[in-house]
């Protein structure tokens, strides 16, 4: 049994997990939030900019920091088994990081054309939500939304902040090919996505901007802790961006 | 210096230890399934360990070498034929320009890695040459080969020239000749048809009921046909989870056994996506990797459980052979 005290710093400490033999699972909390979000940001800049021997690399998620590292390269470092001696460098790092990102994202516009043969759901998520396709768009654009994530592709994001309102299941059949730049809704969740896959989320737009390439210095047009912000275009606006 | 494929086989791939670093972009790590089979066919031509070579997979494709090269074939024994004639595994084998590589059938495993001294130069993306084929990434224009292909070759090292040397073939008449000498079974080991997996706890394992656990590591699982790079769907007895709490997406990886709420677990692998919201029961550990990459489908699996510290003892313990191989083959060139 633990006492009060204990769970209440239980509750505001990082718990470390292992995932298998070569990672570290440093979990913030136990649901979405921008507090959580900002400690993992923080946590996960800080250790790029002082990597420690062995690192090598990184995946942020919603409460979640998965820390990958070498056992060879951090057992060379000490005569502790590899999986003790990452936990010790992770709890002396979690005590030196700043408890905020240094800097924070601008944010950026994803211009989206809206409905048609480029939205062909946008009818369907206007009659499941009872509202007119017009609201619908005009709702989807209006928030600025967090990136919290990127995962299950590559560049593609996974975004809070989407209009309780436009909540809408994902189609019975998945469509055997959704196109990259097809911006969707899956139940409470909107996003967009970022190549050409095998899908199920209602399509109700899609942007002429490319979010993964991997010719680019930088292959996502998305991190995570960025916010952006969907721009109704028309299609000639979409033809003349997509050019 | 090229290798030309005459024939492409089922699914051959250019690889190397796959694209770390960017899994924070959801960009997946690839590379060679048998890591562990990649990097000592690469030891053995005098590569460095994460030079490019070719998965090949069950039905494996015809090759024709277009300049004189020191090769080294391990992994799956798929039937491997040299110029007509049976060609030896996990050693160098010095082959003149025309030789012509060709397989038969799958008696081991279903994965066979072929290092070329010098590696195969195909252009870096994101900082490897490994083919991730769902996003057409990499490799030799982002797909598995086709007839007609010509793969480019780098320069040997100092190494791989002084190994061709040594194993050249002393005849004219003789194509190509093979070393004397090989890796001991823990680095070349032969594929099971039965294989024991052994794997860690994984994150969510407290969450599957007691008959659930208990079973896992006592029951053999099949592989089903939907087996991939990215992972295998396996059948065999329902796991269930005490809880029906949805979870948030987190971190997966190679050798991570997921759960879906069907019951019948997933296990990932080298294409593995970055994040997944299923419950993670089990985590292969990675000295593992290669016997869970050489089953194929229809073959059954068992899975046993070991500790973290044993897992990591054993990790290490495959990095020193390795480390001992490459000593040992400089010695074998003084």
């Amino acid at each position: 049994m633990l006492s009060p005290a204990t769970s209440i710093t239980n509750a505001t400490q990082p718990q470390l997990f292992p995932l298998g033999d070569a990672a570290v699972v440093v979990q913030f909390g136990e649901s979405i939030s921008p507090a959580i979000h900002l400690a993992i940001q923080a946590f996960n800049a800080h250790l790029m900019q002082q990597p420690f021997i062995g690192l090598r690399e990184c995946v942020p998620a919603f409460t979640t920091l998965t820390v990958y590292y070498d056992p060879w390269l951090v057992s060379e470092q000490s005569q502790q088994p590899p999986y003790e001696r990452a936990c010790m460098i992770l709890q002396q790092r979690l005590l030196a990081a700043p408890p905020t990102p240094a800097a924070t994202h601008h944010t950026v516009n994803i211009p989206v054309c809206y409905g048609g043969d480029l939205g062909p759901d946008l009818e369907v998520v206007a009659r499941h939500t009872g509202l007119s396709p017009a609201e619908v768009i005009a709702r989807h654009s209006a928030p600025k939304y967090l990136v919290h994530m990127i995962g299950f592709a590559p560049g593609f994001p996974y975004l809070g902040g989407l209009d309780e309102r436009l909540a809408t299941p994902r189609r019975a059949e998945p469509r055997p090919l959704v196109p990259a730049g097809a911006v969707g809704i899956a139940g409470a969740q909107t996003g967009i996505y970022s190549l050409p896959t095998p899908g199920g989320w209602q399509l109700i737009g899609r942007t002429p901007l490319r979010l993964f390439d991997p010719t680019a210095p930088d292959p996502s047009l998305l991190h995570a802790g960025q916010h952006l912000r969907f721009v109704p275009i028309g299609a000639a606006e979409f033809q003349r961006l997509s050019a | 210096m090229s290798l030309r494929i005459v024939r492409p086989g089922l699914l051959t791939t250019v690889q190397d230890l796959g694209r770390p670093g960017y899994q924070y972009l959801g960009v997946v790590v690839s590379g060679a399934m048998d890591a562990l089979a990649l990097r000592v066919a690469n030891l053995l031509v005098g590569n460095a360990q994460g030079a490019a070579g070719l998965e090949i997979t069950l039905l494996g494709p015809t090759i024709r070498f277009e300049s004189e090269q020191l090769i080294a074939l391990t992994g799956a024994n798929l039937s491997p034929i040299l110029d007509g004639q049976p060609m030896p595994l996990h050693r160098p084998v010095a082959v003149r320009a025309g030789t012509v590589l060709a397989f038969g059938a799958a008696r081991a495993g279903c994965r066979a890695y072929l290092a070329v001294a010098g590696g195969l130069a195909v252009p870096l993306v994101l900082g490897s040459r490994a083919t991730y084929l769902r996003a057409a990434l990499g490799g030799w224009h982002g797909r598995a080969l086709l007839a007609g292909d010509e793969l480019p070759v780098g320069e040997p090292t100092a190494m791989g020239q002084q190994l061709r040397q040594a194993v050249a073939p002393a005849s004219l008449a003789a194509s190509w000749a093979a070393a004397h000498w090989t890796p001991g079974p823990d680095l070349c080991p032969t594929p099971r048809s039965q294989p024991i997996i052994r794997a860690v706890r994984g994150p969510e394992y407290e969450q599957f009921d007691a008959a659930s656990q208990q079973t896992f590591w006592r029951e053999p699982f099949a592989l089903t046909p939907a087996a991939d790079r990215m992972g295998y769907r396996l059948r065999g007895p329902e796991l269930r989870r005490e809880t029906e709490v949805e979870l948030l997406s987190s971190a997966v990886t190679f050798g991570t056994m997921q759960v879906p709420p069907g019951g019948q677990p997933i296990v990932l692998l080298a294409d593995a996506q970055t994040t997944g919201g299923y419950p993670r029961l089990a985590q292969v550990i990675t000295a593992d990797y290669g016997a869970l990459a050489q089953a194929a489908p229809g073959q059954a699996l068992r899975f046993q459980e070991v500790s973290l510290a044993e897992a990591q003892a054993l990790y290490l313990a495959q990095e020193r052979r390795l480390r001992n191989l490459r000593r040992a083959i400089e010695w074998k060139l003084r």
